[in-house]
């Protein structure tokens, strides 16, 4: 297993995307701490980049990488060794080799320009965010055969959570306004992880001032050491639930 | 050489009754530990009307001392009252009086005396200068009383780890007109500064901060004037209710953070006047409700959660010349109907253009955003704030306008950022 993951970070650092990857997200994280003056600015800024185009970048690239690496899957596949470990260390490569990406891209310059317990979290949840939407891809991918089908249902996935899916709650919201909706809104954010993410930056930043009683009522479960926990569980679930459904869908399947 | 007559002729004029008051019309008492008075209860009780008490430095272990003459108490080097916890340390019952440069401190919370460091019952031309109140109940208490000069004081308790109903105010006037108030510093009380129907009055150069509730707090008081006033991380910041012919000018309101927190809330108030204030880091800088007619003008809104909640119970205000910059949201509302009036603002948000060079924009700006009417509408929405779909719709709403007030609209919004400083 240790073998496949190697190969398959040789594979993907030889083929520059993820070194780009890198390279972007340190200039746009150097960029805006030297630019802004306000660290605190500059993580707010970062949190767009980490809810936005970390898991575009994510989902896009794992997927295309999926479908290029075919090749090589389907002969591993004829050699004795388990699909789950076929699948699992093709995962695992992909989402390390992103993470460290991130890591070292936001995490770096994050740390030595501003580093602070939000700062702290912001790029816990990026590398989280990164471990989920690769799963998603890699979902999307085992699905269907065809390329541009799978690349399709990976940028819906993106296009789900990070857009339509806050469209449609905030729509529920306003529909049932007469209602209490504290505990619903709560229930509705943590279906999706975007949001999760970003709530647990945000009630980390001063700006939780503004969040009146929803956001005290946030703050009061996620600024215990258990609710914060709770948070970053419900994060490993969403890294878990597509990763584990489509190994299960990998090893059963007829390549 | 006339300017010189001119001048010996005020000073004479201003020193002679000064004089002639210490000399002709009072003796000097002085109290010291090694004086023959050491107590200044006993020095006020042997005074005559006119007299002036002088109290030179040192520790006196004394509470419920009665002014009840027209005294002039003076601390030198100074002197400390203590009063231990044991009650009310000065009550004023005569008319004229003067305390000044005293340091009076330890006043028990008493929930049915309200005790005070200085209290003030139905007198005039009491004048409470330059004295430091540490750690007591109410500080300085006047009720049914009229002509007082409030200055220089600086008043500080604790409130760590107490509740608001076992907290005083630092000033508290009830019933008392022609006041002035300058030059104080306020803190750790329950209010800062205390008006119920204190008319007349100026309140000018304080320093209101980390009160438990309200910086200032008033209610009706009519024809006050405030102005060049600070006040500063308070619980809920400065709190106006029911009052009309207010002016409130050159002021800065900052740093009120908190969950239940605003700059300044301004209920049922009228006629007013708001200008040249600063508005900083505060939750919400202006909460209006029920005001009508306030002229709110140059006025500098910087980095706030709201600049401004407009709730449609306001009628005929103006907003003129103001500066909003770096706010969460500049301007929120909880309807469609809008009878207020914005022009001539600068708005950070804006995005218009000017192609005639004349510093306005060419196209109209509407503060309100479609997400701040929905956090007004549904409170728990407000956990959206960064998310990308909000800014989108806001995008779209801005563009073309269908859910947000359309009469709230700065017609001629400013291109340029207007420098109070220099004007």
């Amino acid at each position: 297993m240790g073998k496949i993951i190697k190969y398959v970070f040789y594979d993907i650092v030889r083929n520059k995307i993820v070194l780009a990857y890198t390279a972007f997200l340190l200039l746009l994280t150097i960029g805006l701490f030297s630019l802004g003056g306000n660290p605190d600015k500059a993580v707010l800024s970062l949190l767009n980049l980490v809810l936005l185009t970390v898991p575009l970048i994510s989902i896009v690239f794992a997927t295309t990488h999926f479908y290029n690496s075919y090749e090589f899957i389907e002969l591993l596949v004829a050699q004795p060794i388990h699909r789950r470990k076929i699948f699992m260390s093709e995962y695992l490569g992909v989402a390390c080799s992103l993470a460290g990406a991130f890591v070292l891209g936001v995490g770096m310059p994050l740390l030595l320009l501003g580093a602070s317990v939000t700062g702290l979290y912001l790029l816990l949840t990026g590398v989280l965010i990164t471990f989920i939407f690769v799963g998603m891809a890699f979902l999307a991918s085992v699905i269907t055969r065809d390329k541009a089908k799978g690349i399709g249902v990976a940028l819906l996935l993106w296009f789900y959570f990070a857009l339509i899916y806050d469209g449609i709650v905030l729509f529920i919201l306003y529909s049932f306004s007469d209602y209490p909706l504290e505990t619903p809104t709560l229930v509705l954010t943590a279906l999706n992880p975007i949001d999760l993410a970003r709530i647990i930056v945000l009630l980390n930043m001063d700006i939780s001032a503004l969040m009146g009683y929803t956001g005290a009522l946030y703050k009061s479960i996620l600024g215990s050491l258990w609710g914060i926990s709770l948070a970053f569980g419900l994060m490993v679930v969403w890294i878990l639930v597509p990763v584990l459904s489509s190994r299960r869908i990998f090893s059963r399947r007829d390549l | 050489m006339r300017n010189s007559i001119n001048y010996l002729v005020t000073v004479a004029s201003v020193l002679l009754p000064l004089v002639l008051a210490q000399t002709a019309a009072g003796a000097t008492l002085t109290v010291c530990k090694t004086c023959a008075l050491t107590s200044v209860k006993q020095a006020v009780q042997q005074a005559k009307p006119g007299d002036t008490v002088l109290v030179n430095g040192g520790v006196y272990q004394e509470s419920r001392i009665e002014v009840n003459k027209p005294l002039t108490l003076i601390g030198k080097n100074n002197p400390v009252i203590d009063g231990n916890f044991t009650g009310q340390l000065i009550a004023v019952t005569a008319d004229d009086v003067t305390i000044q440069g005293l340091t009076l401190k330890n006043v028990a919370t008493s929930y049915t005396r309200d005790d005070a460091a200085i209290r003030v019952f139905q007198r005039s031309n009491i004048k409470l200068l330059d004295n430091t109140i540490l750690k007591t109940y109410f500080g300085i208490y006047l009720q049914n009383s009229d002509n007082i000069v409030i200055r220089g004081n600086n008043i500080i308790g604790e409130n760590k780890g107490r509740t608001e109903s076992s907290l005083g105010n630092a000033i508290h006037l009830y019933y008392t007109d022609n006041v002035e108030i300058t030059d104080n510093n306020v803190q750790g009380h329950r209010d800062g500064i205390y008006l119920e129907v204190v008319k007349n009055s100026q309140v000018r150069n304080n320093v209101s901060h980390q009160n438990m509730r309200y910086g200032m707090h008033f209610m009706f008081s009519d024809g006050n004037t405030y102005t060049h006033n600070t006040f500063r991380n308070n619980g809920a910041g400065v709190a106006v209710m029911y009052t009309n012919n207010v002016r409130m000018e050159y002021n800065t309101f900052e740093e009120n953070w908190g969950a239940a927190s605003y700059g300044l809330l301004l209920k049922d108030i009228s006629n007013s006047v708001i200008h040249h204030n600063t508005f900083r880091r505060n939750t919400t800088a202006i909460h209006m409700e029920s005001s009508s007619q306030l002229d709110i003008k140059s006025n500098d809104f910087e980095r706030n959660g709201w600049a401004i909640k407009l709730m449609t119970t306001c009628i005929e205000d103006t907003f003129r010349l103001n500066n909003f910059t770096g706010n969460s949201f500049d301007v929120s509302t909880n309807g469609s109907i809008q009878e207020n009036h914005f022009e001539h603002n600068y708005w950070d948000k804006y995005t218009g253009y000017d192609l005639d060079k004349d510093q306005q924009g060419d196209v109209p700006y509407r503060p309100v955003s479609l997400y701040s009417m929905l956090v007004e509408r549904v409170p728990p929405s407000v956990m959206f704030m960064r998310s990308f779909m909000v800014d989108l719709l806001d995008s779209i709403e801005k563009v073309l306008p269908s859910f947000i007030p359309d009469q709230l609209i700065d017609e001629q919004p400013l291109m340029r950022r207007i420098d109070h400083q220099a004007v």
